[in-house]
């Protein structure tokens, strides 16, 4: 007698139809959401043709857009950079008490709406305000101009990079700091050889993470930056702006200009979550 | 007492404990402590008089409300793509996963006027729902689809790493004392699911409370029917009516605060009832 009509049925999954409406199920709902719109904003881009999309990115006032979201990102993500590694170093080499609390602090930004965060900064650096006006007389206005919308920036992504490296840096603990310390190395000598090469791959996600937000912040950016064409306006308020005017092209095309660099950081993002997976924190273990 | 601080031998304490609660501080303990501040000196009279009237509390309650049924969405939808992510293997499941994580790295404006060209009533999907007599854009459901895009990573994010390391066994075991696959899926996967699931669901939810960049476009902005809250303190912003502005604010802050409480709460009784991390 043979046994080969006996068909062993895992027990531990699904049973196949079911699996194929579930996968059916999330793929429709990721188009829908997901894919669709990505895809509309290169259409809308170039419903006039490509010359059209390009030649809408050549005007002064896209350029100086892009030319200010560059350098907010270049002043916001190194400060935010520095600030996690400094947090992480403080959280994780020493015990203290009211690290819970310190550690709920960092994270508050996330449970803050990118709104009030901005208008959290106009009622501290207002001209109004005597912070602000003291800033003002002196000939360094915060609100309405540059500094405002790198403090708003950061504050939306200020997380990002420590709670990146908290877990990371916990899990390798002290003993390599410490056993190069006891063999007489300096402060410095034990970050960058020691503790760097191990953080590298995380800080660098960290930071990708980061950049994403701040070049894209919105709400707090609106808030803060007064809105002045050619001179506060950054991509995604430029956006806005050229929306608002009904010119369509020009808007869809900067658009696609943010969507590209989206699409990049999710690449390198995915590249390191395969290739540095033990590097990175458990919850991108992939 | 334990001491304040136990002494290391680790360099760089002070230089850390210095550059971190320095800039702490100036980003963000001094701006809010302003908001703090603004509504003390105003007085609670003040700011009840401001927030008092329909079209905030309807913008409030709009907020609230339209954000806890995305966060439910986004709830079951993240549990779903979690378990199909890790569990069934099919083409393209890798861009699947990747794809999830898209609303992180999107500006929320893109997303904005990209979900309103496509659900507008000339746009691709708005026609469609056109002739079926459906408004999307311009109205709640334009504002819930928003608050649904920008939320839809947290929960998966959170659910994903859970899933990888429930041991097949137990399953197994559950399956062999006559449970059936839909009993052991609710009895024994989703309550070891639940906790990370809630800490997803919060955070959907605090994000959507506050979204503000992707809403607008689509929102239509009619008060009392499609008009949230963040826009309301850019509104009266643009009054230069701070107090009011600090009233919104505030009034959102502690709604928020409140809300991540009862889910701490939540979680901690969950965790306690089913004894999993």
């Amino acid at each position: 007698m043979s046994d080969t009509h006996l068909r062993f049925r895992p027990v531990a999954t699904e049973p196949a139809p079911v699996r194929a409406a579930l996968i059916l199920t999330s793929v429709a709902f990721l188009a829908v959401l997901l894919f669709a719109p990505l895809i509309v904003v290169f259409v809308e881009a170039l419903r006039d043709g490509a010359i059209a999309a390009v030649a809408s990115l050549a005007n002064p006032e896209a350029a100086s857009a892009i030319r200010l979201t560059l350098i907010v990102a270049a002043l916001a993500v190194p400060l935010n950079a520095v600030f996690g590694i400094s947090a992480a170093w403080f959280i994780t080499k020493y015990d203290f008490r009211g690290k819970a609390l310190l550690i709920t602090l960092i994270d508050l930004p996330f449970s803050v709406s990118p709104v009030v965060a901005g208008l959290c900064l106009v009622l501290t650096f207002g001209a109004n305000t005597a912070l602000g006006g003291w800033l003002v007389g002196h000939g360094y206005p915060v609100v309405f101009a540059l500094p405002s919308i790198v403090l708003a920036s950061m504050f939306v992504t200020f997380p990002f990079v420590a709670r990146e490296l908290i877990p990371v840096m916990i899990e390798q603990g002290r003993a390599e700091e410490e056993a190069a310390l006891t063999l007489g190395a300096s402060g410095w000598r034990i970050f960058f050889t020691v503790t760097l090469p191990n953080i590298r791959w995380a800080l660098l996600y960290g930071v990708l993470l980061c950049n994403a937000r701040a070049m894209g912040e919105f709400g707090a950016v609106a808030v803060v930056s007064g809105k002045i064409r050619g001179q506060t306006a950054t991509m995604p308020i430029t956006i806005e702006m050229l929306y608002n005017e009904y010119l369509s092209v020009a808007a869809f095309s900067l658009a696609a200009v943010l969507a590209l660099l989206a699409l990049v950081t999710l690449t390198l993002k995915t590249l390191l979550e395969w290739r540095f997976a033990d590097q990175l924190a458990a919850s991108h273990h992939r | 007492m334990r001491p304040l601080i136990n002494r290391s031998p680790l360099p760089g304490m002070r230089l850390s404990a210095g550059i971190t609660l320095t800039m702490l501080s100036l980003v963000v303990l001094l701006p809010i402590s302003a908001l703090l501040l603004k509504g003390a000196t105003a007085g609670l009279p003040a700011l009840w008089t401001e927030v008092n009237t329909p079209r905030i509390w309807g913008s409030l309650a709009l907020s609230f409300r339209l954000s806890l049924i995305a966060a439910l969405i986004n709830l079951v939808f993240g549990l779903l793509l979690a378990w199909v992510l890790v569990r069934y293997r099919f083409p393209g499941r890798k861009l699947l996963d990747a794809a999830v994580d898209l609303p992180f790295a999107l500006p929320t404006a893109v997303a904005g006027i990209a979900l309103t060209a496509l659900y507008a009533p000339n746009g691709a999907f708005g026609a469609i729902a056109k002739s079926f007599g459906v408004k999307i854009a311009y109205t709640q459901w334009g504002i819930l689809l928003a608050l649904i895009f920008v939320g839809l990573p947290f929960v998966t994010r959170t659910v994903q790493p859970v899933v990888e390391e429930i041991e097949r066994e137990v399953e197994e075991a559950s399956a062999t004392l006559g449970a059936s696959r839909f009993y052991t899926l609710r009895r024994v996967v989703l309550p070891m699911l639940a906790p990370a699931a809630m800490t997803g669901f919060a955070l959907s939810l605090a994000r959507a409370v506050g979204e503000y960049g992707s809403v607008i476009f689509i929102a239509g902005n009619i008060p009392l029917k499609t008009e949230i809250a963040p826009l309301l303190i850019v509104i009266k912003l643009e009054e230069f009516n701070y107090t009011g502005a600090t009233a919104i604010g505030i009034a959102m802050l502690l709604i928020s605060f409140a809300m991540l409480l009862v889910i701490n709460a939540l979680q901690v009784l969950s965790r306690r009832r089913i004894g999993y991390v």
